[in-house]
């Protein structure tokens, strides 16, 4: 597989729910395979139905949607599972599956794909001790912290070692010590090739990560940056890297 | 094409819950109990209605009106034909004794005129016209009559009733589909969540369709084992606790070997058409979503 210079192309985007009013409009952008981006807005600008769309869980309603490459706007649904095997997500509310194990939550993405199980222990082991679970392999969700479910969710995100990783407040519930943990580890994925978007309101984040863009969203479209961010985006229409 | 059947440990924990949990099983044990008994009832009566049938195929009786003196001619004259298996007048007293239970003290006095009656068998395939013809040659006004004309309303009934008790048993594999159906839907709508996960990361409809085809396999086999073990104890009871229970008052088997096969696959076909009827409820509710 060659090296992408675009891995997402958004062509006059539009996404409405139902019969109700338009939650993005025209949305027009490129990001570059490898690149490091922000997602950022107020609330209800739109950003978790960006990313729903990014991570194929939504069709747009209007307009053109490129991923890996590939136009995806109306790919049968059956087309789509290979793509999101090369996505990660991590939830704004985790989404753990309740009465599975810490361990299993975090295999899951290995054995859908059908790796080996001998794989899957010795990756899962190894990315729950990097995020410090390691003696809470066996532990199910609801007996974990907001903290510790956070981290499962994330390791389940990177464990497949994704090309794209979408983070939705990745940081909402831990506290800074594991904030700062969760920034390097994505920072580590996106110097492996991995090209990270991450919805947040968190400012420091964002300051904290040199070299990452933004895209700003407000009342569902795509707005110039405001404030004085240490790495101001690229223009608006075209975050490239 | 049977791989679903086999199942990880890690797959094995992605629904929760075991066996024999939950109505799904049990509705099942008891739609499979109502089938295998209707079903036993459906093909006794089957094979009942054969025996009798069988039976009587070749009988026939000679009735001579008035005709205690004619009746000795008539009966020569059916030992003389070719074909005639058996001949047997039936005596009066016999006669007598059956009007009594229709009619009464009044139906075993003399006074009431009776006709002469002979039972016939005749061999397979020889011509009951045939021997009518003679029979008619030798007492003019004698009547030939088949018992299986005699017999056929009530032939008619047993079949009728027969298909009846195939109908219910189709009606209650229906029902048990639509129950499956209604299951899935539940299982769905419960582990919506784990669905979503397993989409998100990439799972296609196929992975998450057989995990509930196996659980509701699994239900299924559980659950129709168990209504079909009941039902095979209470038609054991009904027939006397015998370990053989062939005998019946038509003096033929009502449950063959075969009969009792086909009892004992109705589980496994059971579970394949909930195996079927779930996968395919799943597919289509899953295509709901992207």
């Amino acid at each position: 597989m060659g090296k992408l210079a675009t891995i997402v192309e958004f062509d006059r985007v539009g996404l409405r729910y139902g019969t109700g009013a338009e939650v993005l409009r025209d949305l027009d952008f490129r990001l570059a395979a490898g690149g490091f981006y922000f997602l950022t807005g107020p609330s209800g600008a739109g950003k978790t139905s960006l990313l729903k769309l990014l991570y194929l869980a939504q069709r747009p309603t209007r307009g053109r949607i490129q991923l890996f490459g590939d136009e995806l706007t109306d790919a049968p649904r059956e087309a789509l599972p290979p793509y999101r095997r090369r996505i990660g997500i991590v939830f704004q509310d985790f989404r753990l599956i309740r009465h599975l194990s810490a361990f299993d939550n975090v295999a899951l993405p290995l054995r859908i794909a059908g790796k080996p199980e001998a794989e899957v222990e010795s990756s899962v082991r190894e990315m729950l001790a990097w995020v410090g679970l390691a003696d809470r392999a066996s532990a199910r969700p609801p007996t974990l912290s907001g903290g510790e479910q956070q981290r499962v969710a994330i390791a389940r995100a990177v464990i497949a070692r994704p090309e794209l990783l979408v983070a939705d407040e990745p940081t909402g519930n831990v506290d800074a010590e594991m904030a700062k943990r969760i920034l390097h580890l994505l920072t580590a994925l996106n110097r492996l090739g991995t090209t990270i978007i991450v919805a947040t309101h968190d400012i420091s984040l964002i300051t904290a990560t040199p070299g990452a863009q933004m895209i700003r969203l407000d009342n569902g479209a795509m707005v110039d940056p405001t404030g004085s961010l240490k790495n101001p985006p690229a223009q608006m229409g075209r975050a490239d890297a | 094409m049977l791989d679903w059947v086999r199942a990880t440990p890690a797959e094995r924990r992605l629904l929760p819950g075991g066996r024999m949990q939950g109505p799904t099983p049990w509705v099942i044990a008891i739609m499979m109990f109502v089938m295998v008994v209707i079903a036993a009832a459906g093909l006794s009566l089957a094979n009942a209605a054969g025996v009798v049938s069988r039976g009587v195929e070749n009988r026939y009786s000679v009735q001579v009106a008035n005709g205690a003196a004619r009746a000795p001619a008539a009966e020569a004259a059916l030992r003389n034909a070719p074909g005639v298996a058996a001949v047997r007048p039936v005596p009066e007293t016999e006669m007598r004794k059956t009007l009594e239970r229709w009619l009464g003290p009044e139906g075993a006095k003399a006074d009431l005129p009776l006709p002469a009656l002979i039972d016939v068998d005749l061999k397979p395939g020889v011509s009951p016209q045939a021997i009518a013809t003679k029979v008619e040659a030798a007492v003019p006004g004698a009547r030939f009559v088949a018992h299986s004309a005699t017999l056929k309303p009530m032939l008619r009934a047993i079949h009728s009733l027969t298909w009846v008790a195939f109908a219910i048993v189709l009606m209650i594999a229906l029902a048990t589909a639509a129950a499956v159906v209604l299951a899935a839907r539940s299982a769905l709508a419960a582990n919506r969540p784990t669905i979503e996960v397993m989409h998100g990361v990439g799972a296609t409809d196929d992975q998450v369709a057989r995990l509930f085809q196996r659980r509701i396999a699994i239900d299924s086999l559980n659950g129709g084992a168990a209504g079909a073990l009941a039902a095979g104890v209470v038609l054991l009871v009904i027939a006397g606790g015998r370990a053989a229970w062939v005998e019946d008052v038509a003096g033929g088997p009502l449950l063959t070997f075969l009969d009792l096969v086909a009892l004992a696959l109705l589980p496994l076909l059971g579970t394949l058409l909930a195996t079927l009827v779930a996968r395919i409820a799943v597919l289509r509710a899953l295509r709901e979503a992207l």
